[in-house]
């Protein structure tokens, strides 16, 4: 076994608010009918890595249900696999990871049964297509102890990443957690890759630094490039990414797959997206139906006019409803004469006849102003809104609300509904 | 209950030529993504049943491929799973090929024989209908039956006597069984879905096959009728037969964009599963216009649809008009092009403006990969 894969599964996703209140980021939907991680297995079993461990910690149920055994990505094997690694408690270990580098830590003894050579550590998080040899090439060709994928950035949003700077063979000189000043634009897409040896002893030896917050960025990075004798690289990536931790990158990156040519290409038979999901009929598109520019998965029935929308599974849209600029999620039910524009409707939730969601003029939010950044409105997972009611811009109807929940038919822009 | 599955998956479908020009009639595309054999499949699976021969023997290739290892419903097991039955050449055996349905189960009565089950359930490989069959199981328990015969009332949208026709008794009993006859006496056909003791069945086919008998209705079952309880289930759901003509294929197809169809076969809480394809969501683009028809997944539309099915991965270019039309999987349709009352088998090609036109009485059928 030459290469195993570790991928961080456990983050919370905090700046997708209620969208992940109950389930881990990895596992939020996207695109129709993948859940985030699909994307980060497909690249794996698409770059031949057939041993995968996903490190799970916060709200994993959905996930484990989602990934089973690996079988939709082929990673039901008899050699090697998918193994899912959650906290564990042990005799002297501590319980749930502390911080990224420490979850690897904790499976030390995971990937020492593979004995590989080299450790891809990857996020659960990212919507991206990555072919992992072209990494591992440069990372060999390099003769790098490790190799960081990067990616350009416009240099104003530069203080939102980790930054390398490098010399003119690529080798990085410094990094740069979220600097308020960036030296270069050369983002850090959080996609390592480690000689195991050396990255065991780092570990190891990162875990006894009583000052580390036990993170790969923050710690491991900033560490090693400190060292002269450490040769890190950084490996220039100029496909498509997306790191999808907002509400607002979120809804983008989905609306913009109904695009004619997206950048992030579904459709490449070479390079396929693997999923586990339900099996269903086509979808289906009544006589007085409308739909333009939209992603309609299997399973869903529509009669009324959808313009701009990514779709789910078994999705309903009755007669007389508009759906415009939004993501409707698997099972939601938008019932006759309702009108929803720039609005994220999670799975399962039912929105009542006339209701009317993202109307008016947008106003900060009450709940949350750092989450809830304006505009798009968010109706949560299992929730019925009661027909009539009215929604404004940047609402929030919560996870599980039922109709008595609903204190008046109307909630304005910004505010919200729990 | 223990009971072995046995799929007819043999035939040829002349009659709905060229869509099985090359591929067997089991393995006929319907509905946008399925194929016929999914619907028997699915139901045994459904009914419990988890140990399935299917017996091929005219151009299996197709429908190898979409079997699979039985994977994608679940009959990839350990203990049973899924069969593929082909013929072949032994020392025992001196002639290639399945004569009939009951020597095809006949020589591979190993499957019989090393199983554990008590009963036997046979169905085709070219039925569309969904059925849970435990009822019907449970009512031949109960009854005392020997056989019991799947039966269903025919409306006139069928041809009576493109069927076996049945005559019973209050008790249910069949008494008399035309096979196609000219003069239909009633309107009970019986639908080819025989439940019965798999002991009894290797008894019958002992004593017929190795003298000359090779159907299994006509030489080992309707010889038997006055010896032997034969019972009508009557089945009141969607039933059609894929392999009865081009016309009645195309009718079958289209009753799926009646809503009351979809809920029958696809909203129940038995499932239809099929081989299992990871393509996209489809996408309707700006200039695209769907109306009451299919769009399986990874189809990319950007001109008219009407009345239509579309199957998976079918791309319509901007200006193309389908109406009363069935795309099958990876065809395009190109600029301008119009496609009216046809039928496309797959990886076809409909070249920019080209006109084809068939009737809602006399659809077109065109064959795989073909360049229009």
């Amino acid at each position: 076994m030459n290469t195993v894969a570790l991928i961080l599964a456990g983050g919370q996703g905090t700046r997708l608010g209620i969208l992940t209140e109950d389930i881990a980021k990895p596992a939020v939907p996207f695109g129709g009918k993948y859940r985030i991680i699909d994307f980060t297995l497909s690249n794996c079993v698409n770059s031949g890595i057939y041993t995968v461990g996903v490190l799970t910690q916060y709200r994993p149920h959905v996930l484990i249900n989602h990934i089973g055994i690996g079988r939709p990505w082929d990673l039901d094997r008899k050699d090697g696999g998918l193994t899912i690694l959650p906290p564990f408690l042990g005799r002297k270990e501590s319980d749930w990871y502390s911080g990224t580098a420490n979850a690897v830590y904790q499976n030390i003894r995971y990937v020492d049964q593979y004995n590989p050579r080299y450790v891809l550590v990857l996020s659960g998080d990212h919507i991206y297509s990555m072919d992992y040899n072209e990494l591992l090439d440069y990372h060999i060709s390099k003769r790098a102890q490790g190799t960081v994928a990067c990616m350009e950035v416009p240099i104003n949003e530069a203080s939102r990443f980790g930054i390398m700077v490098t010399d003119a063979d690529g080798r990085i000189v410094e990094f740069q957690e979220k600097p308020k000043e960036p030296k270069s634009n050369l983002a850090s897409l959080g996609i390592y890759v480690f000689n195991w040896p050396f990255l065991r002893d780092v570990l190891i030896e990162d875990e006894e630094d009583p000052k580390s917050t036990h993170d790969f960025g923050r710690d491991i990075i900033t560490k090693l490039v400190s060292e002269n004798d450490v040769k890190l690289y950084a490996f220039r990536f100029d496909g498509y990414w997306k790191d999808v931790g907002t509400l607002e990158s979120y809804w983008e990156s989905n609306l913009e797959l109904t695009h004619p040519l997206p950048p992030l290409n579904l459709y490449d038979p070479n390079w396929r997206f693997y999923t586990h999901s339900e099996e269903m009929q086509p979808a289906y598109i009544g006589s007085k139906a409308s739909v333009v520019d939209s992603l309609v998965s299997e399973g869903a029935e529509i009669y009324g006019t959808v313009e701009n929308a990514v779709l789910f599974q078994g999705v309903f849209v009755e007669e007389g409803a508009v759906v415009r600029n939004s993501i409707i999620m698997t099972h939601a039910r938008i019932e006759r004469g309702a009108q929803i524009e720039d609005t994220i409707v999670c799975e399962r939730a039912v929105i009542g006849e006339d209701v009317k969601i993202g109307i008016g003029e947008d106003a900060p939010s009450k709940l949350d102003p750092k989450v809830y950044t304006g505009r798009i409105t968010v109706v949560g997972f299992d929730t019925v809104v009661p027909a009539g009611v009215s929604i404004g811009k940047n609402a929030v109807i919560g996870n599980g609300v039922r109709p008595e929940n609903f204190a008046s038919l109307t909630v304005e822009p910004g505010g919200f509904v729990l | 209950m223990r009971v072995l599955g046995i799929i007819l998956a043999g035939g040829m479908g002349g009659s709905i030529w060229p869509l099985t020009s090359k591929r067997a009639s089991a393995a006929v595309p319907v509905f946008g993504k399925y194929r016929a054999v999914d619907f028997t499949l699915s139901n045994m699976v459904n009914s419990g049943i988890t140990k399935v021969g299917i017996l091929t023997q005219y151009n299996p290739r197709s429908l190898m491929d979409h079997l699979g290892s039985g994977k994608d419903w679940d009959l990839d097991r350990r203990r049973g799973g899924l069969f593929v039955l082909q013929p072949y050449l032994s020392s025992g055996s001196d002639k290639m090929g399945y004569r009939g349905t009951a020597d095809a189960i006949f020589q591979n009565m190993t499957l019989l024989r090393r199983g554990d089950e008590d009963y036997v359930l046979i169905g085709s490989g070219d039925h569309i209908y969904n059925m849970n069959y435990s009822e019907m199981m449970k009512q031949h328990l109960a009854s005392g039956a020997d056989v019991t015969f799947v039966v269903k009332e025919l409306d006139n949208s069928y041809n009576l006597s493109d069927y076996g026709i049945v005559e019973i008794n209050e008790d249910g009993r069949i008494v008399g069984f035309e096979e196609k006859p000219k003069d239909p006496q009633t309107d009970l056909a019986s639908l080819g879905i025989y439940f019965m003791n798999k002991h009894l069945l290797m008894d019958l086919l002992y004593a017929t096959v190795p003298h000359g008998g090779y159907d299994l209705l006509l030489d080992v079952l309707l010889p038997n009728i006055r010896r032997f309880f034969f019972r009508a289930y009557r089945f009141g759901g969607y039933w059609r037969n894929v392999k009865k003509g081009v016309l009645e294929y195309y009718r079958t197809n289209m009753s799926v964009l009646d809503s009351r169809v979809r809920r029958e076969l696809f909203r129940s809480r038995n499932k239809i599963y099929t081989k299992l394809k990871d393509l996209p969501p489809p996408k309707v683009g700006a200039t695209g216009s769907v109306q009451n028809s299919i769009v399986a997944d990874g189809c990319i539309v950007n001109g008219i649809v009407r009345n239509s099915i579309l199957f998976r991965s079918v791309t319509v270019r901007a200006g193309a008009v389908i109406e009363d039309s069935i795309i099958f999987e990876g065809s395009s349709v190109e600029e301008g092009a119009h496609v009216i009352c046809s039928i496309v088998d797959k990886d076809s090609v409909v070249r920019a403006s080209k006109i084809v036109r068939g009737s809602r009485e006399h659809p077109l059928a065109f064959e795989k990969s073909s360049v229009l």
